[in-house]
This record gives C-alpha cells, sequence and structure tokens, in this order.
C-alpha cells in the first residue's frame, strides 16, 4: 500500500524536528516545508531567516527526508500583517498568532501541501486531536499544560482539523528534547523562539512605528486630571503598567497602570493599583464565533471554562450564543484586563470548542472604556 | 528511486575517463610543481601538458593559459585586474544585465571603488545589440565584458563581431565562456576576444577547476598574490590532479564530440516540447525562440498557472532535477534577473519558469521520461 503523505511544517525549531522524526518513525512519507512568510532582508537584502532553514536543512538530512521552502510572503501580509495592523488602528491588541494559523498554516500552507499531494499536515504544535464514533475531531489540550497551544488554534475550521496531524501533542516539552537528543537531532538544544514571528528580538514600539503613525495626546486619571503626555494609544493595552512615575498627582505609592482608552479623544486612562476597580469585568462581547466541532448539545446557553490570553488559567463563564457568530459571556468571577482584539477560548474538560474576538468588556452592564 | 538528472547547467556528473586519470595523477603525480625534483618534474610534465592541450582547444598559445580556481574565480580575475592596471586610461566599464553573478557581483564591488559601468540591456531574446555597444562606447572605456552563452536561458550572443568591433577601440575584451566552452567551439583568434574564462565542472571535470585566458601581451598583474606558480600570474600551488582532469574532460569534448551532442541535444528539446505541445500545455519558451540559434543544452520554459517553486518540487519528489533558480539563504526562490531583464515585472514567466539543462551523457529515454512526467503536472495543474 502507498504510505500516506504528511508535509511537515518545518520551523528550524526542536517541536517540529521531533513531530516530523515521529512521524517517519511512524511509516509515513514526510516532507519537510519551510514557510518564509516576513521578509526580513536586512538592508543590503540579505534575508536572516538562515539560520533557521539551515536546522531545517541538519534536521530534515538527520531524519532523512526531502525538504523545501515556500514563500508566504505576500500571503502572510495580506492575511495577518493588514489585520494586525487594521486592529491596532483601532486601538485594539490584535493576536496574529491566532490569525496565522487560520489563514496561513492551516490554510496556505494546507493548500500548498495538498498541491505535493499530501494527505496530511502537521507541525510542531502542542495539542490532540480525538475522533468520536461519527467521525468528527474534538480538538483536545496538549498534555503539557504549560505548552498547550489550543488557544492559537481555537479558530481552525473542522475541516482544516481532518487533514491535520500533532504528533507531539501527548507529550512533555521535556520529553520532545529528550526524543530530540536521542536522536541527535541538531536542534535538541536549540532555544524556544518567543514573540510574533515577524517582529522577533527587535523593539515593539520601534517596529510598530515603522507602519503606523503615532499620535501623542494626553495621559488622564479617571477623574479627568491629565498627569501626563502618551506617545501613541496604539502602543498601550488594557491593565499594563504606564510606565507613569511617582507624579505630583499620586495619592498613593502604587504603580499607575493603563485602565481605559478613548480613541476618539485620543486620550489614554490611568490609574494606580494593579488590582484598580476599572480593571475588572464581568462579561464581554464577542464575535466572529468558531466552533471547532457543532456543538449543539450544548444548546445556546451553557456553562464552560474560557481563557481570555494565553497561558491564563480558565476562568468558569457562561455562554450565550447570540445570532450572526455573536457571543455575549458572563465569567463566575471578575477577570482582570479583558482585551478587546484578543480571543476568547473556550474548554469544556480537556475539549477546546472553539473562540470568538473580544470586542466590549463590561462591569456589571457598564461597558468598561477600553478602546 | 532513481534520480534523472537534467540540472547540466549547474554542474555535471565527471566523465569516467576524467576520475581515471584524477586518481592516476592523485596517486602517482602528487609532487609539488614548482619543486626541482623528480616528483616535481612528474608534475610539472603533466601541467604543461594539460595546458598545452587547453590551449589547442581554442587556439591559443599555451602561455596565454592560467589555471584558476573555476569562473568565479576566472571573472574575478579578468575583470579586476584589468580595471585596477588600466585605470590610467578610463574608469568606464561595459556589460550586460544579464551576466552570471560573478560577473555582475564583481562590477558592483568595481563600481564602489569608483567604476562606472554600463549595463547594456537585451531584447527579447536576450541578446545585446551592436548598435547599442556602439553607442555605449566611450573615450574612457577600457573594459567590455560580455557573456558568451547566458546560463539560465542559453542565449549565445555575437562574441565574433563584438570582437570585430572592438578590435578598433583601445579596449579590453572579456567574456565568460563557461556555458560556451563545452559545447561550442572557441577559436580566440577568431573571435578577438582577449580574455576568456571558463569552468571545468561545466563539461564533466572536476569541480574547483577552470582557465583564464589570456591573450599575450595584454600583461595584467597578479590577482592571487604568492608564489611565481602560472608564470607569476597566480600564486599557488597548482591542483595538478585537477588540472589533469580537465584536460581529459577537454580532450573527449573534441569538435566531432561537440556537434554531435550539439545535434542529440538539440533533438532532445524537439522531443520534450513536442510532448508538451501534443498533450496540451500550455508553455512558453524563455529567451531565444528559435532553438537552433540557442545553445542546444539549456532550455528555459513557462508551465502556465504552475509556480516555478511548486512544480520543482513535484519534479524533485518524482525524481526529476531541474533548476527552479537561485534560492536566497532561506531557502526561497528569488526572481530571475535573467527573466526580469527580459521581460516585464508582471510577466507571469518570472515566477512560473523552470531550466532544463542536459548535458553529452543525458539519454533520450531519460528526456522521454522527464518529459512525460512534466507534462502530466502541466497537465493535471492547468485542469484546476
Amino acid at each position: 500500500m502507498k504510505k500516506k503523505r504528511v508535509v511537515v511544517g518545518m520551523s528550524g525549531g526542536v517541536d517540529s524536528s521531533v513531530s516530523a522524526l515521529l512521524l517517519k518513525q511512524q511509516g509515513y512519507d514526510v516532507i519537510g516545508l519551510f514557510m518564509k512568510n516576513w521578509d526580513d532582508s536586512d538592508d543590503a537584502g540579505v534575508c536572516t531567516a538562515t539560520q533557521d532553514y539551515a536546522d531545517v536543512a541538519k534536521v530534515a538530512q538527520e531524519i532523512g527526508i526531502p525538504y523545501y521552502a515556500v514563500n508566504f510572503e505576500k500571503e502572510y501580509w495580506d492575511r495577518v500583517f493588514e489585520y494586525f495592523l487594521a486592529e491596532y488602528r483601532q486601538g485594539r491588541t490584535p493576536n496574529p498568532d491566532v490569525m496565522c494559523n487560520k489563514e496561513i498554516k492551516f490554510q496556505a500552507f494546507l493548500d500548498y501541501a495538498l498541491q505535493l499531494d499530501a494527505d496530511y499536515i502537521a507541525m510542531g504544535h502542542y495539542a490532540q486531536l480525538h475522533r468520536d464514533d461519527a467521525g468528527v475531531l474534538h480538538l483536545l489540550r496538549g498534555a503539557d499544560a504549560n505548552k498547550d497551544q489550543t488557544y492559537f488554534l481555537s479558530t481552525v475550521s473542522q475541516e482544516q482539523l481532518q487533514r491535520a496531524l500533532f504528533p507531539i501533542g501527548h507529550l512533555q516539552k521535556a520529553q520532545v528534547r529528550q526524543i530530540a537528543e536521542k536522536a541527535g537531532l541538531a536542534t535538541a538544544h536549540k532555544k524556544d523562539s518567543t514573540g510574533v514571528c515577524f517582529i522577533g528580538e527587535r523593539n515593539f514600539r520601534n517596529f510598530l512605528q515603522e507602519f503606523l503613525p503615532a499620535q501623542p495626546g494626553k495621559m488622564m486619571t479617571p477623574q479627568q486630571e491629565v498627569v501626563g503626555e502618551h506617545g501613541g494609544l496604539m502602543y498601550y493595552t488594557i491593565g499594563q503598567r504606564s510606565g507613569l512615575g511617582l507624579g505630583g498627582n499620586a495619592h498613593s505609592n502604587e504603580p499607575w497602570f493603563v485602565v481605559g482608552k478613548d480613541m476618539q479623544h485620543n486620550i489614554l486612562y490611568v490609574d494606580q493599583g494593579f488590582d484598580n476597580p476599572l480593571l475588572f469585568a464581568n462579561s464581554l462581547e464577542a464575535s466572529d464565533a468558531a466552533w471547532i466541532r457543532p456543538i449543539t448539545e450544548y444548546g445556546t446557553k451553557f456553562h464552560c471554562t474560557a481563557k481570555f490570553r494565553y497561558r491564563q488559567p480558565d476562568v468558569g463563564v457562561t455562554v450565550s450564543v447570540l445570532a450572526d457568530h455573536q457571543l455575549q459571556v458572563q465569567f463566575d468571577e471578575p477577570v482582570r484586563a479583558i482585551t478587546p482584539g484578543q480571543e476568547v477560548v473556550f474548554y469544556k474538560g480537556q475539549e477546546c470548542l472553539g473562540g470568538a474576538t473580544i470586542n466590549r468588556a463590561f462591569k456589571a452592564s457598564q461597558v468598561l472604556q477600553y478602546v | 528511486m532513481a534520480h534523472i538528472y537534467l540540472d547540466n547547467a549547474a554542474t555535471t556528473r565527471m566523465a569516467p575517463a576524467v576520475i581515471d586519470v584524477m586518481q592516476t595523477a592523485m596517486t602517482n603525480t602528487f609532487g609539488n610543481a614548482s619543486t626541482p625534483n623528480f616528483y616535481g618534474h612528474a608534475a610539472k610534465a603533466t601541467l604543461e601538458q594539460s595546458r598545452h592541450l587547453i590551449a589547442q582547444s581554442i587556439n591559443a598559445h599555451d602561455e596565454e593559459i592560467i589555471f584558476t580556481s573555476g569562473g568565479s574565480e576566472g571573472d574575478n580575475t579578468a575583470l579586476i585586474t584589468t580595471a585596477l592596471s588600466r585605470q590610467k586610461y578610463g574608469h568606464h566599464i561595459i556589460s550586460t544585465t544579464i551576466e552570471h553573478e560573478a560577473v555582475l557581483k564583481t562590477l558592483q564591488f568595481l563600481e564602489s571603488l569608483g567604476f562606472e559601468v554600463t549595463y547594456l540591456p537585451v531584447n527579447d531574446q536576450g541578446q545585446i545589440e551592436i548598435a547599442d555597444l556602439k553607442a555605449a562606447l566611450r573615450p574612457d572605456t577600457i573594459l567590455v565584458s560580455v557573456m558568451m552563452v547566458n546560463n539560465e536561458i542559453g542565449t549565445i550572443n555575437p562574441i565574433a563581431q563584438i570582437g570585430a568591433l572592438l578590435k578598433d577601440y583601445p579596449v579590453v575584451f572579456h567574456t565568460d565562456a563557461v556555458q560556451a566552452y563545452g559545447l561550442l567551439d572557441i577559436d580566440v583568434q577568431a573571435l578577438q576576444v582577449d580574455l576568456l574564462t571558463t569552468s571545468a565542472h561545466k563539461l564533466n571535470g572536476p569541480k574547483m577547476m577552470g582557465f583564464m585566458y589570456e591573450r599575450q601581451g595584454l600583461n595584467l598583474p597578479a590577482f592571487i598574490h604568492g608564489g611565481d606558480q602560472e608564470n607569476k600570474r597566480r600564486a599557488g600551488t597548482e591542483n595538478v590532479p585537477a588540472i589533469a582532469g580537465f584536460a581529459e574532460a577537454v580532450k573527449l569534448h573534441d569538435p566531432i564530440m561537440k556537434l554531435q551532442t550539439r545535434q542529440r541535444l538539440q533533438q532532445y528539446k524537439s522531443l520534450l516540447l513536442g510532448t508538451l505541445k501534443q498533450a496540451g500545455v500550455q508553455f512558453q519558451i524563455n529567451g531565444p525562440q528559435d532553438i537552433s540559434q540557442a545553445a542546444p543544452h539549456i532550455l528555459n520554459i513557462r508551465i502556465a498557472n504552475v509556480a516555478t517553486d511548486l512544480l520543482q518540487m513535484k519534479l524533485d519528489l518524482a525524481g526529476f532535477i531541474v533548476s527552479g533558480g537561485s534560492a536566497c539563504t532561506a531557502g526561497s526562490l528569488e526572481p530571475s534577473h535573467v527573466l526580469q531583464a527580459l521581460y516585464s515585472p508582471s510577466d507571469p514567466r518570472i515566477q512560473e519558469s523552470i531550466r532544463i539543462s542536459f548535458d553529452t551523457y543525458t539519454t533520450q529515454d531519460e528526456v522521454q521520461q522527464f518529459a512525460q512526467a512534466l507534462q502530466e503536472i502541466a497537465v493535471n495543474q492547468q485542469k484546476g
């Protein structure tokens, strides 16, 4: 019988390296494909993804699989980066990694792999799949709670998942490194990448400034006292330290935090205290809800848990499903720094049900002015 | 899986006779050709016999052949030593937009030193116009460099015509003959070139080996400094086994063999194009449209609606090796400067082309298998 072909998105990191190795050991016909999503040529026109691709080459040789590179710079720019900028323009805080999974890894890359006659694609995601008796896939958290990446996969569709394999989802990160070490893979000890891929090690503020003109404005307390200047609303996220020193208006020694934004008047609201009441919401509204599988068994109002950003502990919530993929989400307990533009992701036990994009946060029935 | 190799413009396999000669030379002729002893003299003899055979192959004198580490060194040497030694006469250089990087990057280097370079445009066949060259010549022009055969599309430039024109000007004329030497007959007297550079591995010889022809009386300074090898023009202990292997490869590529190979490879091209046509594949030939006017070993074609990288991967996975152009260090393909010189930036040829290249060892059966595979992929992709 002809072997099933898997095209593995290899980033030059240890996770995708081990994914490729395990699939090869399981008897698949494995092809490594390196995605170049960002034109990071320096001033001399030299591309700097060199080291990662060199690592892909080494690992592919060690495993004994063919490997290639593919350029998705245009797709990434059009489908991820334009969205990223548009969100920032509106004072929101987007999540490009969620969009990258949806539009690039499970769309552009999947399409490409299918053209290479792939049966499946795989990457180095920490997530698991369970196929029920009806053949429907359930997305489950990765076994390593600290590495679980279902948050970023929450908007991937059932059709896309039907083509996906998650070869390391049942493993702990330490086990993945052990496997890489035992197999002598060049990436066994490579440092994990951090941050958004296209920004890399650069200063985020400088990066954003290249694309969006900054509009400095007033920094005020909720009592409308001016306490300083802000460098542009897009640089601030709800709940972050505002960077304001102890000014004359301070009424305690507590640090200052961003507690609100007024896009229309270009005002940044700041107040003191990590636990400032303005930072706590009881509910939110979200749109573009997407479910990994039909969840009709739960009806239009159900209780589950949710994450409002990556690597936060789950919070109990009651979800009301409204028309047009809108959701209303009531929290069991107040949640700090709900951020418009980020993803709210829902779980029932180990299963990731899906997610939606946060638009507004509420305290009681009062909208918190976060954009 | 058996692989069929059709990327011979990148490099060729070594001829069995070349391997034999080199193995013998590595075993027996290990001496330093500059030393006065038994082994040194044996090495010197092999070196000079090889030089003589190679000089004969282009109608040159033995002293006019300088062994180099290959095409890139030859081009660097020719351009840089000419420019530096002639700068008292001027700083202007003329070349073309479709030269190999070994020439283009060297010219950029010279520009950084203050030289001025005019890059002649090419027509849609990839050829320069003699009139353009004539118009570009200035009193301060010191050097003209035009490649004989383009490595991506197989255009043959009118080197003899250029040589005849330049005979009346005080300029040095260099041609990069790397892609030409193994298949075309070259006579430096008839071509009237001053400098000509070649590479051994394009004609079934060893890598890191080549020569530069330097017309007698040009008296260019050394590029690599050190010992007195190569008449004080290229320092470094000669790689006698590689030189012997190069000479053997040149011996194999005698005029009769080259003629027969040219005829055979041209038939391969017709066979391949015929198969595509018959299958209804939408394609275009890039560069010279009349295949009888192009270098017979290079065929660059666009397969409509099939991206270069995808086609190259599909062919590679099926065991067929062709070229999709050069990749950046992160692996993804860079648009070809040659195709960009011929066509407008929005022309799909720039994104949808591959280069197929043969050598004398390519068989008709291999070409047939390849034509069949390419045709199937193309039809399949163009259906969608």
